[in-house]
């Protein structure tokens, strides 16, 4: 209890840095065990590790490259916002060619272009660099159902599974939970083959957008007023 | 990749177009000219000028700030500086704030005309941080123009720029000059300048100031910032306000968009606010929104901004043409037709942009622009080229390595965020092909789209994805935001597509015709027929 309490007074701080003086070489030891904070409770914070990246930047001496790495995951987790590209602008190219970034750019790469399957099967080989942030593969399949919401109304089983990576009886279980709480429902498809039903969206029902109406406003109509009498 | 064009900045190059006419370096304290000779208009120029300060007189500080300062720099110091402050001092009873504000202007006409010595960059940094340190001690108390304040943030922002890029070519310095480097290692550092801006930013409480002005409680935007009952000092303020221009461009120079964005989250561009009352600052503010808008991928709103800058500039240029910054503005409104073509390659939303806007947008990039959209080698060529004619002047912000062996390095940052930017346009290399046959259909199976575009099912499910994906941006606040104007959704097997067509907007239409026969039948009624 004290251990967490501490934790959040230390988190409140740095993001008071951040905030109040973030241009600052003296706070770049706290920025880092600030992300090694955010990687072990889970949590997240954009605006910290910008600026660490910056403070990198300002001074390349000091660069810790499994911290880099560690910064790298957490936007990776963070699709589809793009915060992983703009790591990769503060990123200077030499630290860019280091092996382990190298693959997140590849992985980073799959993501964005929805190549789930390989992006799968290249995580698998390089379990090593992934699982030290934990949660890694639960936000990439939120994002994989990201993806498939915008675009699909009824997606088939297998494109499911590709893109979250889950087969079998776990999948049968990963469907049945969102059956019950994300409104998922399931049917039966043209071969056979079964669909999930997606929840209507904006995105994947382009008809639910608000068109533009006709309308003006009406300070543009009291232009003809003194016309009309 | 990084190809030749006119990318480096160089201290040749000067700001305002004008090539210097002294050789590199050195030009200005050498033989030919006598810093201690102060001409009886300079002697009329600083005197008058000081009264106009001492009794806040704005409008005849900007007469004197815009229009007598340049006539006397083209009349009588083309190819020299101003004489030095020392020797103008005991005119103006050596008034410490004035002849800080003195030497500003001192080295900003160097820059602008002259090419500034490595001696005379450093003595420059120290200028501002002493007239910075005043201003936020709060002795300052006089109401400047906001076109001079404005001035200052821009031209510290610059020289900075400026700095860096000069630090950064090693290679063929002196022995002098590399001494220069490693004595002043703290000039225009990167920590000072940031902070500088910011300890602007927050003892002006700029930020306050604004909040409350949007509950009624303050006027600021109404009076453009100055105080014209109570004549309390605008300097403060408007160099706070300024400032949050200047971080978002320093954050742009160094690659962090997301963060400049939230420095100047504080000013609504939406509405007119005093960002747009020098038409500079307004320039310079909607270039650098755009840009980071254009890197983070929100493309809509990229355009939609520079739409509106560019349709102002179209209408209100011819008036600025006698003014020192026209060329600054011709420049930039280039610039900004060269992002408009990127962006409309990578998200084609011509609705958005004004009919004046896009001719002038045809006539000078139609053929560019149809190469884009083709995205093979040719495309990526163009897309080099424009975002390497567009791009801010990208800065390696740490300070040189000053060991063997010396090279020029100026380039570096500019190159990484070039490739990236590549990178991202590879990235939707094949969309624009379902763009167009999408285009063609109401409906439309799987399959038969895949065997059309040459692909497997699955390519085409991973295409289909990767479009949806990359056409709906994140915005600041997490919100997915659609950019595009072809939408489609997929079920199961059929692919549905939904064109957003823009809507023929007839009561704008009738408005406007009503009006302009309103005024034809006025006109004709005032002809008398004799």
């Amino acid at each position: 209890m004290g251990r967490d309490q501490q934790q959040q007074q230390a988190a409140y701080t740095v993001e008071q840095l951040v905030a109040v003086n973030p241009y600052n070489p003296d706070i770049l030891t706290d920025l880092e065990n600030y992300v090694n904070e955010q990687v072990s409770s889970q949590t997240y914070s954009l605006d910290a590790n910008l600026c660490l990246l910056r403070l990198y930047q300002f001074e390349p001496g000091r660069i810790s490259i499994p911290i880099v790495v560690r910064i790298l995951i957490k936007a990776l987790m963070a699709m589809p916002a793009p915060d992983f590209s703009l790591c990769l602008f503060l990123i200077p190219e030499q630290v860019q060619m280091e092996e382990q970034i190298k693959t997140l750019i590849v992985l980073s790469h799959y993501l964005e272009t929805a190549r789930f399957r390989q992006f799968w099967e290249e995580a698998a080989k390089n379990r090593s660099t992934l699982e030290v942030v934990p949660g890694f593969e639960q936000a990439i399949q939120a994002y994989a159902i990201h993806v498939l919401s915008l675009t699909y109304q009824k997606v088939p089983r297998p494109v499911i599974a590709e893109a979250i990576n889950i087969e079998g009886l776990s999948l049968d279980k990963f469907l049945e939970y969102h059956v019950a709480n994300s409104g998922w429902v399931l049917e039966k498809g043209h071969s056979c083959s079964q669909l999930m039903v997606l929840p209507r969206n904006e995105f994947n029902h382009p008809e639910l957008k608000k068109n533009t109406v006709d309308g003006m406003p009406f300070e543009h109509v009291t232009r003809i007023f003194p016309i009309l009498s | 990749m990084a190809s030749s064009h006119d990318y480096d900045d160089g201290s040749l190059e000067s700001r305002y177009g004008r090539p210097p006419s002294a050789g590199h370096g050195g030009a200005s304290t050498d033989l030919g000219y006598d810093p201690n000779f102060v001409p009886d208009s300079v002697k009329t120029f600083v005197v008058h000028l000081y009264r106009h300060i001492r009794e806040k007189n704005v409008y005849e500080i900007h007469q004197m700030y815009e229009g007598s300062f340049q006539r006397l720099s083209d009349r009588m110091f083309r190819d020299n500086p101003w004489p030095s402050v020392e020797a103008i001092a005991p005119y103006v009873d050596n008034d410490h704030v004035f002849c800080l504000l003195y030497r500003e202007m001192w080295f900003r006409h160097v820059y602008a005309r002259l090419t500034p010595t490595g001696r005379q960059r450093v003595e420059s940094w120290d200028n501002y941080c002493s007239l910075f340190g005043v201003v936020l001690h709060g002795v300052v108390n006089m109401q400047l123009p906001n076109q001079w304040l404005w001035d200052m943030v821009d031209e510290f922002v610059y020289q900075f720029q400026s700095y860096c890029q000069y630090r950064a070519k090693l290679k063929n310095k002196t022995e002098e000059e590399l001494q220069l480097l490693q004595q002043y290692d703290q000039a225009w550092n990167v920590y000072g300048v940031l902070n500088y801006l910011q300890a602007l930013v927050e003892k002006s409480a700029i930020t306050e100031i604004l909040e409350r002005e949007k509950e009624g409680l303050e006027q600021f935007t109404a009076t453009d910032g100055y105080d014209y009952e109570g004549g309390t000092s605008n300097v403060l303020k408007m160099l706070g306000y300024y400032s949050m221009i200047g971080l978002l461009r320093v954050h742009c120079l160094l690659g962090d968009y997301h963060t400049g964005l939230k420095c100047l989250a504080p000013i609504d561009i939406s509405q007119q606010g005093v960002y747009n009352v020098v038409i500079g600052s307004h320039i310079s503010t909607i270039y650098h929104y755009g840009f980071a808008n254009l890197m983070l991928r929100r493309y809509a709103e990229a355009i939609r901004e520079f739409n509106k800058i560019l349709l102002y500039i179209l209408k209100y240029k011819q008036y600025h043409q006698k003014s020192p910054q026209y060329d600054q503005i011709l420049k930039k409104n280039e610039q900004m037709y060269a992002l408009l073509a990127i962006c409309l390659s990578l998200c084609p939303q011509i609705n958005l942009v004004e009919e004046n806007v896009n001719s002038q947008l045809r006539d000078k990039y139609n053929e560019k622009m149809t190469k884009m959209l083709r995205y093979d080698d040719e495309a990526y060529a163009v897309y080099d080229e424009l975002f390497t004619y567009a791009c801010p002047k990208f800065i390696t912000p740490s300070a040189p390595v000053l060991e063997e062996p010396l090279t020029n390095y100026n380039q570096d940052a500019y190159r990484l965020q070039l490739k990236l930017f590549l990178y991202e346009v590879k990235q939707q290399q094949l969309l624009s092909g379902v763009r167009s046959f999408l285009k063609l259909y109401s409906n439309i199976s799987i399959g038969k789209l895949a065997a059309y575009m040459e692909v497997d099912e699955p390519t085409l499910r991973t295409i289909l994805m990767t479009y949806k994906h990359k056409m709906h941006a994140v915005d600041g606040d997490g919100k997915i935001i659609p950019n595009a104007d072809l939408d489609f959704y997929i079920s199961e097997d059929i692919i549905h597509v939904v064109e957003s067509k823009p809507i023929k907007r007839y009561s704008d239409y009738f408005l406007r015709q009503v009006l302009k026969f309103e005024e034809m039948i006025s006109e004709l009624d005032r002809i008398k027929l004799d």
